[in-house]
């Protein structure tokens, strides 16, 4: 029953084949009997998820299910649930009940989704491995050796280990698509402002998304059927109407116009990676697809002008964990300088801490217009690169890694190594702009990826044509085996 | 030496919305603490900002009622410092485009000379919570109702020189938000705040001295005070052979004197930079024009419109439109008794003498325009005179009744019943024989006399050219 | 760019983050090399561009002056690390 993909599944529980309890419980099941050693989730909540499950059985006896009744999912802990620890990977709040709900969590909910809990992450999403969650690293399912990816890898690792049909995932700088790369499964971070981030805890408001992390493309259609969309409560939310995602799944590719930019095949990627692309590319060929060169020239200054923004975004966003009205408070604080130091600096770990000061000087004053104006300069410049781009192809096709999963702990003490592995997803999110991550092979039993990146409000498309692909291979339904 | 006062004052006016600039939490003054505070004002961590519009419109409305340069597309951004009443970490306000550019007022000094201040801008912004200092077991409690209160800071360029000059801009200013009903004005309720820029430069110089900062300085008495005291300070440091040093300084009301707030260790860095969660703000021509349409009448045109309209004085036009509430006031009071004049003595004397007694706020009169009128309505029917009015009046002010009811509760109606005026004077009459035989030996004189006693005899409701008629007559009998 | 101590400890404190003795080496080392990297950017010619804070260019949407929010101060105090009569409670603060 878990092998099945989310699609698959709601057509089971549509035909009677199972009851959303009974599938429920085969999730909690696995989750009990895995979850300690993968580490995928921070909080399982079996109660809810039953209790969920017996309300979507009912509903669908009484002739009331939507698309989504009876399926078990998993949400990022950076998602507030009501009633619910959302700790977003820190201690700063290992003890924050989230009073409200966010509108991604509650719209699944809407839909008739299951909870099965909350998964583990980066702290706050600021990294690209799963190790700074104060929660301990998530494993890679594939080899336990290797990190998941981050920070959506506590959501990529119970996709990949069929510990949840779906999760949620959000998407700074890469953190959907770079961990369903390293663990071999579809993730989509739509347009900004294509779902609302309201209850999603900030990183960097500019840049983050919330997006559906499955097994398949058809599955991402599924769910982000049920959070795209407009939301008075979020200024940033683009107020126009969603597409019906699942509408054009099954249009053929003929004549789609693909571009290769030839930065994102340069010296730094893996050649076992090379040679996977390279295949997909050739499979979409087949598929009807015509192939170009082009060149997004300002790729690698991605790096440091995300490494600018994010962080002086997250330096001010950061600024309300103070333990004045809730999450953590150091232990008798003298005076109040003391309560804000003090408790910043235990309940904040290092990577959290490291950004909040890389972002606090990068606006200080004397450095704003050398650092947080300047990237957003460049920040425009790369949007006109891919808007030059998209007047040639209709989807830009790159790898989503340079490498596939390292070790755990190998790039731990070295931040800056760590973010030179962002450079080929950084630039979708300066940029704004749709992107689909789908596995299209393995490097030494490492499954590793492609993306394609759409112009805005191309969702739609972007799941066309990956789930075209995944009608022709087969990458997305291997499993490791546990 | 010679001294110029220099000042620039900040005003921070907060706009009477219904719900918060950025939330939907109620603006009510004086609820429970942190009743109105809600997942936004607590910076709750997924939180976020929505703009409000009447925000906006509020802050369109003041720059066209000073007829300045409207921002159509203004910026809000993040101002970053710690402090527990401000819940995010950094306040939301607006730095390089505001809502409101550069504009002008003219204010009128006692001599009725006029002077036009410069306003440098004015931008929209979230108020802070409050610290309550009173001891929770050495500890501060913070209320966050207020946090996310629009303001809208006016800052005027250096343009005053003396702090009479600041105190008539500040009600300028007072006197324009309430008219275009931005906000209640009320500054005991902090509705309405000013922190004074302050420095001195020998006569003659151009370049300004060092200023001071007067923070929070809020009644129009201790702006005056605290500004006199903060020039005479720079003064005697400057003579001293000192220098001002800037910085930010408390005005002390009880002690009447400035002190040094608090030093930092650090110097603030703000680390200003545009709110990402909140998009550009861009309103076009109709939507000012919309704002523009629905503006009420304001000062300068409501005077020039009670001299011509009701023939008023200049002095009188001008203190009778000083507030809209008076200046509506007087118009409802009009309204009723069609005469401008005593309608404007009532409302100038008795009504404003009544108010300041018992200081009370035109809004919170006890007796309504339309009750006033109907009192001015008796003295226009003769039914009492205008000194038993002003008895009557000071009962209605006490909550008494109308003034039909007081009136007639008291015996206070005018004898106009020339049977019972005659009583009375004959009465008097036999009374003062000798007055009577003096009287009318050609002692003119004590006509008045025999009014006085006639008056008294009738409480003073009789009705006082009878009085003088039959007098009269009976008299030269 | 390499930072010197004591920007670090300024910057530190802009940030309310206390930087312990046996940290402050390696703060100093690792924030060094992220602006290293960052500097990169100072080789580029960003003359003329506007700087883009909204990937779509987007303006604001306005909310209607409407009260929707009501009394939920039990519910939010409930996970306060302090507070009495309705109060958040911090360390007094010394104007």
């Amino acid at each position: 029953m878990l092998d099945k993909t989310l699609t698959q599944l709601a057509a089971g529980l549509a035909r009677g084949d199972f009851s959303s309890v009974e599938l429920t419980q085969a999730y909690l099941d696995r989750i009990r009997q895995h979850n300690a050693d993968l580490n995928a989730y921070i909080t399982v909540t079996d109660d809810i998820a039953l209790a969920q499950a017996a309300t979507a059985d009912e509903q669908r006896a009484a002739g009331n299910a939507g698309p989504l009744t009876g399926l078990p999912i998993a949400h990022k802990d950076i998602f507030c649930t009501q009633g619910v620890r959302t700790s977003c990977g820190s201690r700063m709040l290992d003890n924050f009940i989230a009073p409200y709900e966010s509108t991604v969590t509650a719209r699944l909910a809407g839909a008739g989704a299951v909870m099965l809990g909350k998964t583990n992450l980066d702290e706050f999403a600021m990294g690209s491995s799963t190790e700074s969650s104060y929660y301990g690293p998530t494993r890679n399912p594939w080899n336990r050796d290797t990190v998941p990816g981050g920070s959506s890898g506590g959501s990529a690792t119970a996709v990949a280990a069929r510990l949840a049909a779906a999760a949620t995932g959000t998407d700074t700088g890469g953190s959907i698509r770079q961990p369903a790369a390293f663990t071999g499964i579809t993730g989509l971070k739509p347009t900004y402002g294509r779902v609302s981030r309201w209850g999603m805890i900030a990183y960097g408001s500019s840049l983050d998304c919330g997006g559906p992390m499955t097994q398949t493309a058809e599955d991402a259609a599924l769910m982000l059927n049920a959070i795209a969309g407009f939301d008075p409560k979020d200024s940033t939310s683009m107020d126009r109407p969603a597409d019906d995602y699942q509408a054009r799944l099954n249009e053929p590719l003929a004549g789609l116009r693909i571009g290769l930019p030839k930065e994102y095949f340069g010296d730094g990627l893996n050649d076992g990676i090379r040679a996977a692309v390279m295949a997909a590319v050739s499979e979409l060929e087949k598929l009807g697809a015509t192939v170009k060169e082009i060149s997004l020239p300002r790729t690698e200054l991605s790096i440091p002008a995300y490494y600018i923004i994010a962080p002086a975004e997250a330096s001010t966003n950061l600024s309300r964990y103070d333990g004045v009205r809730y999450g953590y408070r150091c232990k008798d604080p003298v005076d109040l300088e003391d309560l804000y130091k003090r408790t910043r600096a235990e309940g904040f770990g290092a990577e959290v801490q490291r950004r909040i000061l890389v972002g606090t000087y990068a606006l200080s004053a004397g450095y704003y217009d050398a650092y947080y104006k300047k990237a957003q300069q460049l920040r425009r410049l790369i949007r006109d690169d891919f808007q030059t781009g998209f007047q040639e192809v209709d989807v830009i096709l790159a790898p989503t890694t340079p490498s596939p999963a390292w070790t755990l702990g190998e790039k731990s003490n070295d931040p800056v190594a760590m973010y030179l592995e962002d450079i080929y997803t950084l630039s979708t999110n300066l940029a704004g702009l749709p992107a689909l991550a789908l596995p299209c092979g393995q490097v030494g039993g490492l499954p590793v990826g492609l993306q394609l990146i759409g112009n805005y409000f191309e969702e739609s498309h972007l799941l066309n044509i990956g789930h075209q692909y995944q009608q022709a291979t087969d990458w997305h339904l291997q499993a490791p085996v546990l | 030496m010679e001294w110029e006062t220099v000042i620039g004052l900040e005003i921070h006016v907060q706009l009477s919305t219904r719900s918060k600039i950025f939330s939907g939490s109620s603006t009510q003054y004086g609820a429970e603490p942190n009743t109105q505070a809600s997942l936004v004002d607590l910076a709750m961590p997924g939180a976020l900002p929505v703009f409000n519009e009447n925000a906006l419109r509020k802050a369109v409305a003041f720059g066209l009622a000073i007829d300045a340069h409207i921002g159509k597309r203004s910026v809000f951004d993040r101002k970053n410092y710690f402090y527990p009443d401000l819940p995010k970490g950094y306040q939301i306000t607006q730095m390089d485009d505001p809502i409101v550019g550069l504009g002008e007022v003219e204010i009128v000094l006692d001599d009725g000379s006029t002077r036009t201040i410069g306003v440098t801008r004015a931008h929209l912004e979230e108020d802070a919570g409050k610290s309550l200092h009173e001891d929770f077991e050495g500890m501060t409690g913070i209320d966050l109702n207020r946090a996310g209160t629009p303001l809208l800071e006016i800052v005027s360029e250096p343009d005053m020189r003396s702090a009479k000059e600041a105190v008539a801009y500040l009600k300028k200013i007072h006197s324009i938000v309430t008219y275009i009903g931005i906000s209640d004005g009320n500054m005991a309720e902090g509705s309405l705040r000013c922190d004074a820029n302050v420095s001195v430069r020998p006569k003659g110089q151009t370049e300004f001295g060092t200023r001071t900062e007067i923070k929070n300085i809020n009644s129009f008495k201790f702006v005056e005070k605290a500004i006199n005291v903060e020039v005479q300070r720079h003064i005697d440091v400057i003579e001293d052979g000192g220098t001002v040093t800037q910085e930010t300084r408390l005005y002390d009301a009880d002690k009447n004197e400035t002190r040094s707030m608090r030093s930092k260790e650090f110097a603030n860095d703000y680390r200003y930079f545009p709110e990402p969660d909140l998009l550009p703000v861009e309103i076009d021509d109709a939507y000012i024009q919309d704002v523009k349409d629905r503006l009420p009448e304001l000062p300068d045109a409501k005077i020039q419109r009670f001299k011509a309209d009701y023939g008023l004085s200049d002095y009188d036009a001008t203190v009778l439109a000083a507030s809209r509430a008076m200046a509506d006031y007087f118009e409802a009071v009009v309204d009723v008794t069609k005469d401008a004049k005593l309608a404007a003595n009532w409302c100038m004397g008795e009504l404003a003498g009544q108010l300041n007694r018992y200081e009370q706020d035109i809004a919170d009169s006890p007796v309504s325009a339309a009750d006033l009128g109907l009192l001015i309505q008796r003295i226009q029917d003769n039914t009492v005179s205008n000194k038993i009015a002003k008895t009557v009046f000071e009962a209605m002010f006490r909550g008494e009744g109308s003034a039909d009811e007081i009136i007639e509760a008291q015996g206070l109606k005018q004898v106009s019943d020339s049977g019972a005026i005659e009583a009375m004077i004959d009465e008097v009459i036999a009374n003062n024989p000798g007055q009577v035989a003096d009287y009318r030996s050609g002692k003119d004189k004590l006509f008045g006399f025999f009014v006085g006693q006639v008056m008294k005899a009738s409480k003073g409701q009789a009705n006082p050219a009878q009085v003088n008629d039959i007098l009269k007559s009976k008299l030269q009998g | 760019m390499s930072l010197d101590r004591s920007q670090v400890e300024n910057v530190a404190q802009l940030a309310r983050l206390q930087v312990t003795e046996d940290a402050m080496a390696a703060t100093v080392t690792s924030l060094s090399s992220i602006l290293d990297l960052a500097d990169q950017l100072q080789k580029i010619d960003t003359e003329g561009v506007e700087p883009l804070s909204n990937p779509l260019d987007a303006t604001a949407r306005l909310r209607p002056d409407d009260v929707t929010e009501h009394n939920q101060r039990d519910a939010y105090q409930a996970i306060a690390p302090s507070a009495a009569d309705g109060l958040y409670l911090v360390p007094k603060v010394i104007e």
